[in-house]
């Protein structure tokens, strides 16, 4: 057996016995149930009788079923709010709070950073009550005079994904900024320098130094709200459960609820193949993007 | 950078209203949980300087959160403890010895780091169903360590990957066993690592919401965010008792927030970053 060179005496084999409990504990419970969810969406089950072999059937029906592609578009819907939206207001928040050194920098961070550590169910509870037809939002509105705006948000047809989506929004402002700042803190002075020397105003600054400098940021919090997008569920299952009708349904709660309440379960494993296949490959295109940073 | 008076002004300005954006939700429950029950026709007894902790005692009461907050300070306690250990081991293994395959067993533990629960669960739930093993503490807990385990290996390699090889190198000629090491070399000087990676499961395992739903039914296993969620489906009395429940649920990582922050925000980032 040829074994890698490296400094005599160094420990081999060994590794694999340091490595084994770890690796036993994580074969058997996301590797050997990945595999099963493959195998299982070749199948018509629902999870107590018989299974019969579908074929493709259950991959077809995520292109072709209605219901399907409509959660698969709400999840489009909602990676503009929670990736596109925030980052776009992050950049600009982060640029803005970079270029002049303010006091109580740190005292912001910690507060926009909050809500990722906050459990979604809670954010949930509060975003229903903001939600409410008596609540925060609508007084705000009532409050600017744009009373015909008022409604009760997660209750409404048209304005209810919107409205989850707007929650993605404010969750993942703090992560994107705070991610932003990081990377710009890191831009070394004189480029600012060089570019105002040039005559550079505050936007020719922004789009000629910030905004290069951060493109390796910028593709970290684009990968994880997209895929906080496609991963949403306690949001959606505590605030609307998939309603009105099934106007905020996503790809996630398709899963739970094919899996666990309609007895579907070849079907809800083939969505979750897909899913993850959906994030594994964004997940492997951010990899390649860090380590090209890296050198 | 040398900025403007005006400009100083107009940052503080959008600091203000981010931060006051950021935490409009979080004051909005922690208001309506102080203020008078809603439920008892806003009847103010009992207050104290118009605010009625009492609530909180009532919620434990109505809303069973004793028995949840036990569930999940059991379940939290039970993943850190076990995917800490498995993680030190394993990445040490990664970290700094050489070994065949090593490259690929890398990559697999990438791949749970990215891995949805929703795809994983389903199998799950029917397989542990044949087993007897649903509605146990066991289905809450090692689903939950597989995910932390994933992405602590990977955590503490890095983190004994950049540590000195001199040191280990120089312990192994005095002739210290790996084990030893390990421990009494190279953990010591790892807690930082050790504790962000602690608390990024304990955040992540008492605020995991799918894998209870799906794995238990009983109640005296559910955790805090599960007992929350059933709580607000059956409590429609008003909003100041369920509040007041959101509040109990979301404090002790919340607190933990506050006193150890940079290491919530460096390892989300960081770990972000790696993946």
């Amino acid at each position: 057996m040829a074994t890698p060179s490296g400094p005599p005496g160094e420990p081999r084999r060994i590794a694999w016995l340091y490595l084994l409990p770890a690796f036993l504990v994580y074969a058997a419970f996301l590797l050997y149930p990945l595999g099963r969810a493959v195998q299982i969406s070749f199948y018509d089950w629902n999870g107590n009788t018989l299974a019969t072999w579908a074929g493709l059937s259950n991959y077809a029906d995520v292109v072709t079923d209605p219901a399907l592609r409509a959660s698969f578009g709400h999840a489009l819907v909602l990676m503009l709010f929670y990736a596109v939206l925030p980052t776009v207001i992050g950049l600009g928040l982060a640029a803005i709070l970079n270029r002049a050194k303010v006091r109580g920098l740190a005292f912001f961070r910690t507060v926009v950073f909050l809500p990722q550590v906050v459990a979604m169910v809670v954010i949930a509870v509060a975003w229903r009550r903001m939600y409410a037809p008596d609540g925060t939002v609508n007084d705000l509105l009532g409050a600017i005079g744009l009373d015909s705006l008022t409604r009760g948000w997660l209750g409404d047809y048209t304005a209810a994904l919107p409205a989850v989506g707007f929650i993605g929004t404010w969750f993942e402002i703090g992560l994107v900024t705070v991610l932003l700042l990081a990377g710009m803190g890191r831009i070394p002075g004189e480029l600012y320098e060089a570019a105002r020397l040039d005559g550079a105003g505050p936007f020719r600054e922004f789009f000629a130094v910030t905004l290069p400098s951060v493109r390796g940021e910028i593709s970290v919090a684009l990968t994880l709200t997209v895929i906080a997008a496609l991963r949403t569920f306690d949001l959606v299952y505590v605030t609307t459960r998939g309603g009105p009708g099934t106007s905020t349904s996503v790809p996630s709660f398709e899963v739970y609820n094919r899996a666990f309440q309609q007895g579907r379960v070849g079907s809800a494993a083939a969505i979750a193949v897909v899913l993850t296949l959906i994030i594994f490959a964004i997940s492997f295109g951010i990899t390649r993007i860090a380590e090209r940073d890296d050198r | 950078m040398r900025v403007s008076r005006a400009e100083r002004t107009g940052n503080y300005v959008i600091l203000i209203a981010f931060a006051v954006f950021a935490l409009t939700p979080i004051l909005t429950v922690l208001g309506a949980a102080l203020g008078p029950d809603d439920a008892a026709g806003g009847v103010t007894s009992g207050g104290v300087l118009g605010l009625h902790p009492g609530n909180f005692g009532q919620a434990w009461d109505i809303g069973h959160f004793g028995s949840y907050l036990r569930t999940s300070l059991l379940v939290s306690t039970t993943v850190v403890v076990v995917s800490l250990v498995l993680s030190i081991l394993a990445g040490y293994a990664l970290g700094t010895m050489r070994f065949r395959g090593a490259t690929v067993v890398f990559y697999l533990f990438l791949l749970g780091i990215m891995m949805p629960s929703e795809a994983v669960l389903v199998p799950l739930y029917y397989d542990l169903r044949a087993l007897g093993l649903t509605d146990t503490v066991w289905a809450v807990v090692l689903p939950q360590v597989a995910q932390s385990v994933a992405f602590g290996t990977f955590w503490m390699r890095a983190y004994f990957r950049s540590s000195s090889r001199a040191l280990v190198e120089a312990a192994r000629l005095d002739g210290a066993s790996t084990w030893r090491i390990l421990w009494q070399v190279l953990v010591p000087l790892a807690r930082p690592a050790v504790v962000t990676l602690t608390v990024l499961v304990f955040m992540w395992t008492w605020n995991e919401f799918l894998i209870p739903l799906v794995m238990v039914t009983s109640e005296n296993l559910r955790t805090a965010p599960l007992g929350l969620a059933f709580f607000q489906g059956q409590y429609t009395q008003g909003f100041t008792l369920l509040a007041a429940g959101a509040c109990i649920v979301a404090t002790p990582v919340v607190l933990l927030y506050v006193f150890l922050q940079r290491h919530f925000i460096a390892g989300m980032l960081e770990g972000a970053v790696r993946e």
